[in-house]
């Protein structure tokens, strides 16, 4: 009998009809050397031995699975949130970034270039080049580094460069192609650290399996909290996908777990200012992969809005875009307004202060009816730190 | 025979493709650009579609086609103003874009459209040589349209004979791994398009990427069949008033 995998992505990268690697020429060594070596290196001894230590002793893992009693009180269910707001650098980003630079490294590699929108994933970039040495350049949109200056400045602290993206529409989008451009141009010695679960065939698979220790380490701690490894439903927040593709991961093929997805709504999925990729977007190619792209009639790309920059693409990873596609994943929602109501309920709830990113992920509890015997495990992608900005603007607005 | 066969049958050397943006300066400028390329020695033309992300290119010619996209310009507006362009334009005409926009439209109904406006090929470098195979190939092959694969310094001697024989019309030779607009070192790019030419190609050899002015152009017609201009080209036609003398003199500043 077939059996359908959705952790494991065709020989040409393709998770069901989305994927690919819609690369230029100049491009192609290098994504080829990664299509070519990335699981051997993944697989090597040596390498899970670093990877693993590193996990451990440098990003704090395993991250606590919590009950959160209060929250589960409030939806009269079982509620556990996985807390990765309390890795090093304040997010879930920097288990990708740990597994790049070791394979990196073993590439051969000696200059590394990053992406980054709210500065999250640019942080958790110059930490690990840091941690081993490595010069480090960091694409952002120019715009949002005049709206994270705190990332910003860790980034340059950390020695990275940072070069801002003027092109387009100056945000996470634009410093991808920018990040792209340089890896054009250094075909050599660069390795391009994708942020996301987006981008040309290795790189969604790369990305997930890295951030698979998230749905790893869920499995056994439910086990030792309830004896049984599968919750009733996984749910995560989704802007390109890479704490939701961790958190699913080794959920996909486990069909009784429903895995729930939560896009940004912006101020609202029909108000032109969104990011909800699934419900405004069709197929087309981006970055170098076909999947779901918010895009004109023309194919032009749109560009998105989200209160949380972390969400704020235009696209989703080719293996959401098949979850979605194929009905194994629900897509729900929030709008900045319900994930800012989310960041003040867990505060008072839990003593937990939630980034917007995963807030939107809380706020979509609402919209779920569940049984008192179900149990739910919500990936915490990251700590509020990053937007205390925003959370200070809008206490001052509510009173 | 096709136009491209046809002018690579009357002239194997100093071959000038020029690269044009759609839509820019003027949204309606197209089709006085590419008169203008014709008369004063171009013998091919390569016709940008705007896209809002163009991965490949450098900053000169992504603000052209930004600067063309505010300025209305679709694939629908572009085949509108070719529709008569046949009665003036008899030089080969590439169109040259992203693969976003092409799906868009409806692949099919792309090559349908192309062809019937007198595009004589097609280069969309984010479409793979995999899907080419697979899927997009053989529709464009249908409507006679010839396709151009890329290849540069990095691509391997198997790799360039498998892309040259996908390919049909000419080879796009990248002069050195880079977006448009790069400078590189022409000495480099020597040895490598001597390597091209040892490896007994079907198609002939036009170089790209850091061609701007008579020095590089004669310099990459040494060792391929000619060669393309586009981020020089677009960078003339910034601020232009006058598109018919801004092209005549740039021409004559490459080709004399």
């Amino acid at each position: 009998m077939a059996t359908t995998t959705y952790q494991q992505p065709s020989s040409q990268g393709y998770y069901g009809k989305f994927g690919g690697a819609y690369i230029p020429e100049m491009l192609h060594r290098n994504v080829e050397e990664l299509q070519s070596r990335y699981l051997e290196i993944m697989q090597d001894a040596s390498f899970q031995k670093e990877f693993r230590s590193l996990l451990k002793d440098y990003v704090g893992r395993p991250t606590p699975l919590y009950y959160a009693k209060r929250l589960s009180q409030q939806h009269s269910t079982n509620i556990w949130l996985k807390r990765e707001d309390l890795c090093h650098t304040g997010a879930h980003k920097i288990n990708n970034t740990v597994g790049q630079i070791l394979l990196a490294e073993r590439l051969g590699k000696k200059r590394i270039i990053a992406e980054t929108g709210a500065g999250q994933h640019g942080v958790a970039t110059a930490t690990v080049c840091a941690l081993k040495g490595v010069e480090c350049i960091v694409y952002m949109g120019e715009k949002d580094i005049e709206r994270q200056a705190p990332n910003v400045a860790r980034m340059k602290m950390l020695g990275a460069k940072v070069v801002p993206a003027v092109s387009g529409s100056k945000t996470l989008k634009d410093a991808t192609n920018e990040a792209i451009r340089d890896w054009i141009n250094n075909p050599n010695d660069t390795h391009y650290i994708i942020g996301s679960v987006v981008g040309p065939h290795p790189y969604p698979d790369m990305v997930a399996k890295f951030q698979s220790v998230i749905s790893e380490e869920i499995r056994w701690q439910l086990k030792e909290h309830i004896g049984t490894e599968l919750p009733t439903h996984v749910m995560a927040c989704v802007g390109g996908g890479s704490n939701a593709a961790g958190t699913f991961y080794h959920f996909l093929d486990e069909l009784s777990v429903q895995l729930i997805a939560v896009e940004a709504a912006g101020c609202g999925v029909n108000s032109g200012m969104s990011a909800a990729t699934t419900q405004l977007g069709k197929p087309g190619i981006l970055h170098g992969s076909k999947s779901l792209l918010m895009q004109t009639e023309d194919g032009q790309v749109v560009e998105p809005h989200s209160i949380s920059a972390g969400l704020d693409y235009p696209g989703i990873g080719p293996l959401h875009a098949h979850l979605y596609d194929s009905g194994r994943g629900t897509f729900l929602s929030a709008t900045d307004e319900e994930a800012l109501d989310a960041v003040f309920q867990l505060c008072r709830l839990e003593g937990i202060i939630p980034a917007l990113e995963s807030a939107h992920a809380l706020a979509a509890l609402n919209q779920l009816k569940f049984k008192d015997t179900d149990q739910i495990v919500l990936c915490l992608s990251g700590r509020g730190d990053k937007d205390l900005a925003t959370y200070m603007k809008a206490m001052e607005e509510r009173g | 025979m096709s136009r491209i066969k046809e002018l690579f049958e009357r002239k194997q050397n100093n071959v000038l493709n020029v690269y044009c943006t759609a839509g820019y300066p003027e949204l309606n400028s197209t089709v006085e650009v590419m008169k203008a390329l014709q008369a004063n020695g171009a013998d091919l033309i390569e016709l940008g579609m705007p896209y809002s992300d163009p991965l490949a290119d450098g900053p000169v010619i992504q603000h052209s086609s930004t600067i063309a996209l505010n300025n209305g310009m679709t694939i629908h507006a572009l085949f509108n103003q070719l529709k008569d362009s046949r009665k003036e334009i008899s030089v080969p005409v590439v169109l040259m874009g992203y693969m976003n926009p092409v799906l868009q439209y409806g692949f099919e109904q792309f090559c349908k459209d192309a062809a019937a406006v007198g595009v004589d090929g097609l280069i969309l470098p984010d479409l793979p040589e995999y899907e080419f195979e697979t899927e997009f190939g053989a529709v464009i092959k249908q409507y006679g349209l010839d396709f151009i694969f890329l290849v540069t310094p990095e691509t391997s001697d198997e790799r360039i004979k498998k892309l040259d024989s996908l390919s049909s019309g000419f080879l796009y030779a990248v002069s050195s791994s880079s977006t448009t607009g790069s400078d590189k070192n022409m000495t480099d790019v020597n040895a490598y398009l001597q390597k091209l030419k040892s490896l007994q190609l079907k198609n002939p050899v036009l170089v790209g990427f850091g061609i701007k002015d008579k020095q590089t152009f004669d310099a990459a017609c040494a060792h391929a069949n000619g060669a393309i201009i586009g981020t020089a080209f677009i960078k003339s036609l910034e601020g232009t008033t006058d598109v018919a003398s801004t092209v005549k003199s740039f021409l004559n500043g490459v080709l004399n």
